[in-house]
């Protein structure tokens, strides 16, 4: 017998025969198709059993009501609460993504001390000792209101409790981070004496008229404003957008107002004029309900507010300005907003105003599909502390970022001018700042100089549950628990017309050795003694929160939220018990006049706004599932794109995709262009939120800030910052 | 001139073949035939031996011992949810229920109250009949609405007295249970097999509601969400 090559062949038909006659090529396919439809490394949910808590989102300040599912003892998913009167069901995507934020990489695990530019972990012993003894030092030596704190809200007993501290221990120095409701706030006071917030009925109103404001992209409590647009769609509202590009929110309006940036307020007078020359006020409304109208008119009918010079003001048609003016008062429900994109920048006072004469001048002020004001909470009673001589004194020192001196007796909060009073003197006159929320490194406008003023101060200490700018800048990172592992009561929803109060619980246990910001302060006073001590008798934040609430405690921990429904908004409290559109109070305001964007047009061709979208946070770094929403004309892998119109391109020599140069007089950086007919020729568009300089891989080093290439503009009505947009130029890189 | 050139290795190689006929097809047949025998060999023996590794469960448990004690049968310890969804294998707190201590000599109950009930440690069961995590399944649907019994599905698991080794397919990591014992994947009882078609040939019978309209056939949403 000769095997040979047929031997072989013979072996093989018959190896393969066989193979086809045992279940070894069937089996393998059935495996390898269930494997590859399985991969191992596809995070899956574990099993278990699935329980639902219902809490509040703090991520901002809708407060809006949220399920969090959770598989045994992990979260793994985030939804919104049906029965929760702001939000209904509805949640927005950083408030789903939040379960990322919970489980981030980059949160901060122990207290951290920065020694020779590096964090150690510490004990939370030592790094409140060590603080406690700096404030110490600083009350022996008669400055205790070289104290700041920097807060993202100034509501609930966390922040209370911070700004407690503070005037105990002698500083005025509270500060919250800016927002549109600051201006808003101080128009409401102004013109109607009430000490209250901005509601708006936007459900109600059959006519919406959005000056610049990113209705869809962040501006209020996202689900409540997006529940509006759908109401107002079965209405058969309209929905007007005035705004620079074509945002999202522009794009699903009924009508889009491409105007110049900047000239919202012109816009806003102009709409006043047209109405009050030919007589389209409410005139009942007018009549019985408001004061001043007289010098309203002298304001408003100068020839700087006609439909002529409106328009040459905003681009628009003087035609379209007449119409507008019309079609609005025509409405049964008009309502005009304002606050531009998603609101985080207070914009002029002036502006504000003028929208809200507007609004006024139709009826829509404290009546259904109208502006609201909305009593501030009153739940927080605490008694007043004592205060010793080193206490009074700092109190009475002024605050350093000017708010309620005598240039702008009327702000609250000028977190905005603190850098330029930080450069000040040849020691900065804040020691020490405390920062809970707003991470003032990131969202300060003003590029190196406002970090560069930060850093002089000697103390900085961060409250920052994940190691964002300003926690990487900081001296001492206490980490506060995130909002899924602790307590906070949430008193109102922002531009909710009702008042309501949401309480956020503890859907996990805390991952980390975090404490509670309150707690933090607990404890800080428990190490000063004396006077600071006594003003605080609770044992923990929880126990302060119990007691504070009262009665209403076990219906908040029961339901989670309460809301006023029959809520009737309250009478004017000015003077005059009407809405005034003029007083002394309001004359003494620095005249309405649009503010240019800073820099030399001469040598700056173009204008930078800068825009917001849902899928980009500000102050908080986006978590990682937004990041990876990010469209296309945003961020092409780690690039910035900006948007220009094609004329523009071409005058510049630029393609789709281009690398360009932007520079401001604030800064320059490379980034991509993306040509869209959605802005307006000689308009830079650029999203905020991205360019971080710390926070997770996922999010870091992608693109540039735009607050980085801004400049800080300071409304000379109300010290708020007012800033829309830069002067730029783009070249070819 | 080409064609005669061409036809001649064919026309010289026909009588050589036939010369050398009879041994050289027994080799060819033989070793067809030990082709087939090793290939066979390989696929009905090596391959599933290697294909799963064999794993004990963590404590032997004696589904009968148990089942003659408690008053609710398999319900009694893999109960339904409050919302309905199945508890599956017991978690330790349903376990210290009873044994806290250990309440007998058995070494397999006092090693499992010393690993894992004194030190509060979860028993790592290795589930039998975990479908891969494409697949949804509700037992509610299948036990509460279709009054299927555990055993359609399950076998005799509450008659028996120790746990069968658990065997993992090394390339799914999913239990062995799902394709069945048999390798060839032929099944005497409903239980023997848990693949898809084994689904599908219940649901068929039993005219199960949300199949596709447009196909007239069963729905792939039905468990593929």
């Amino acid at each position: 017998m000769k095997i040979d090559r047929r031997s072989f062949l013979a072996f093989v038909l018959g190896g393969a025969a066989g193979t086809a006659l045992s279940p070894l090529p069937w089996k393998l396919t059935d495996d390898i198709s269930i494997w590859t439809q399985n991969w191992p490394w596809t995070p899956v949910p574990p099993k278990g059993e699935t329980t639902y808590v219902d809490s509040t989102c703090t991520l901002c300040p809708g407060g809006c009501g949220i399920r969090v599912r959770r598989v045994e003892d992990r979260v793994v998913k985030i939804e919104g609460r049906n029965d929760h009167p702001v939000s209904r069901g509805g949640i927005c995507p950083l408030g789903a993504a939040g379960v990322q934020l919970l489980y981030s990489p980059w949160r901060v695990r122990q207290p951290l001390k920065k020694m020779d530019g590096r964090f150690v972990p510490v004990s939370w012993e030592q790094a409140i000792g060590e603080i406690a003894g700096v404030l110490r030092e600083l009350r022996e030596a008669g400055t205790p209101e070289a104290v700041a704190w920097i807060a993202d809200t100034d509501r609930g007993t966390t922040a209370e409790l911070c700004r407690r501290f503070l005037t105990v221990y002698g500083s005025p120095n509270f500060i919250r981070t800016p927002c549109a409701q600051d201006a808003w706030e101080t128009a409401l006071f102004l013109t109607q004496g009430q000490r209250a917030t901005a509601g708006f009925d936007l459900e109600r109103a059959t006519f919406l008229l959005s000056l610049g404001s990113g209705l869809l992209e962040g501006w209020g409590t996202p689900p409540f404003v997006f529940r509006a647009r759908g109401a107002l769609k079965d209405n058969n509202g309209r929905f007007v957008q005035a705004d620079a590009r074509l945002s999202k929110t522009a794009a699903k309006a009924d009508q889009w107002l491409p105007i110049l940036p900047g000239s919202e307020g012109t816009l806003a007078f102009g709409l006043i004029h047209v109405l009050l020359k030919e007589g389209r006020e409410r005139k009942p409304f007018v009549a019985a309900h408001t004061a001043g109208l007289e010098e309203l008119k002298r304001q408003a009918l100068q020839e700087a507010f006609s439909p002529e010079a409106v328009a040459q003001a905003t681009g628009l048609e003087a035609k379209a300005v007449v119409e507008l003016a019309r079609a609005f008062a025509a409405a049964e429900r008009p309502l005009a907003v304002c606050g531009r994109g998603a609101g985080r920048v207070p914009g002029g006072l002036q502006e504000t105003l003028a929208v809200h004469f507007l609004n006024a001048l139709v009826g829509s002020v404290n009546v259904e599909g109208g502006v609201i004001a909305v009593p501030e909470p009153e739940y927080i009673r605490w008694p007043e502390p004592e205060m010793d001589a080193v206490a009074s004194k700092g109190m009475q020192t002024p605050r350093v970022d000017g708010a309620g001196s005598e240039r702008y007796p009327h702000a609250r909060y000028l977190l905005n001018r603190l850098p330029e009073a930080l450069l000040q003197g040849d020691r900065p006159a804040v020691r020490v700042l405390f920062v809970s929320g707003g991470n003032p490194f990131y969202s300060l406008a003003g590029g190196e100089r406002t970090e560069k003023a930060l850093a002089r101060i000697p103390l900085i200490v961060s409250f920052s549950p994940f190691l964002d700018e300003t926690a990487a800048a900081a001296h001492y990172i206490l980490p506060a628990p995130t909002h899924l592992e602790r307590w906070e009561d949430v008193p109102g929803a922002a531009g909710y017309p009702k008042p309501v109060v949401g309480l956020a619980r503890p859907v996990v246990p805390p991952r980390f050795a975090t404490m509670p910001t309150a707690d933090v302060v607990l404890r800080l006073a428990r190490r000063l003694g004396g006077p600071i001590r006594a003003a605080f008798p609770w044992e923990s934040h929880e126990a302060c929160l119990r007691q504070t609430l009262g009665p209403a405690w076990e219906t908040l921990r029961r339901k989670g939220f309460a809301v006023e429904e029959g809520f009737k908004p309250q009478p004017f409290e000015t003077a005059s018990r009407k809405f005034e559109f003029a007083n002394a109070d309001l004359k003494r305001l620095a005249a309405f006049r649009p503010l240019p964007a800073p820099g030399d047009p001469g040598a700056f061709k173009l204008t930078l706004v800068p825009f917001d979208t849902l899928r980009l946070t500000a102050a908080l770094g986006a978590p990682p599932f937004l990041v990876k929403a990010l469209e296309s004309e945003i961020l092409l892998k780690n690039d910035i794109r900006v948007e220009i119109h094609p004329q523009t391109a071409r005058d510049l020599g630029l393609v789709d995709g281009a690398d360009a140069r932007i520079t401001t007089p604030q800064g320059s950086a490379r980034v991509r262009v993306y040509l869209t007919e959605g802005i307006r020729p000689g308009l830079v568009g650029m999203a905020r939120g991205l360019g971080r300089g710390a926070h997770d891989r996922y999010l870091a080093g992608k693109g540039v800030s735009a607050n980085r290439l801004l400049a800080a503009v300071e409304d000379p009505s109300s010290g708020l910052e007012a800033g829309w947009g830069i002067r730029a130029r783009l070249e070819r890189a | 001139m080409e064609e005669p050139k061409s036809s001649a290795p064919s026309s010289r190689s026909e009588p050589g073949h036939g010369g050398q006929g009879d041994g050289a097809g027994g080799a060819i047949i033989l070793f067809f035939i030990l082709g087939l025998a090793a290939s066979l060999l390989v696929g009905w023996v090596a391959f599933p031996a290697l294909l799963y590794s064999e794993k004990r469960q963590p404590v032997d448990f004696n589904h009968a011992l148990h089942n003659e004690i408690v008053d609710h049968g398999c319900a009694s310890c893999h109960f339904f949810r409050a919302d309905g969804s199945f508890s599956g294998a017991p978690k330790l707190a349903q376990c210290i229920e009873c044994h806290r201590e250990a309440n007998s000599d058995d070494p397999e109950e006092i090693r499992f109250v010393e690993e894992y009930v004194k030190p509060g440690r979860e028993v790592p069961w290795l589930v039998y009949a975990r479908q891969p995590d494409c697949v949804f399944f509700s037992h509610a649907a299948h036990v509460r609405l279709g009054g299927i019994d555990c055993a359609v599905c399950h076998g005799p698991m509450g008659e028996s007295t120790s746990l069968r080794p658990y065997q993992e397919n090394r390339i799914t990591g999913y239990s062995r249970d799902i394709w069945g014992w048999n390798i060839a994947g032929i099944k005497r009882n409903s239980w023997d097999r848990m693949k898809m078609d084994d689904c599908a040939e219940c649901h068929a019978q039993a005219r199960v509601p949300g199949g596709s309209v447009q196909t007239q056939k069963d729905g792939c949403f039905v468990c593929h969400k």
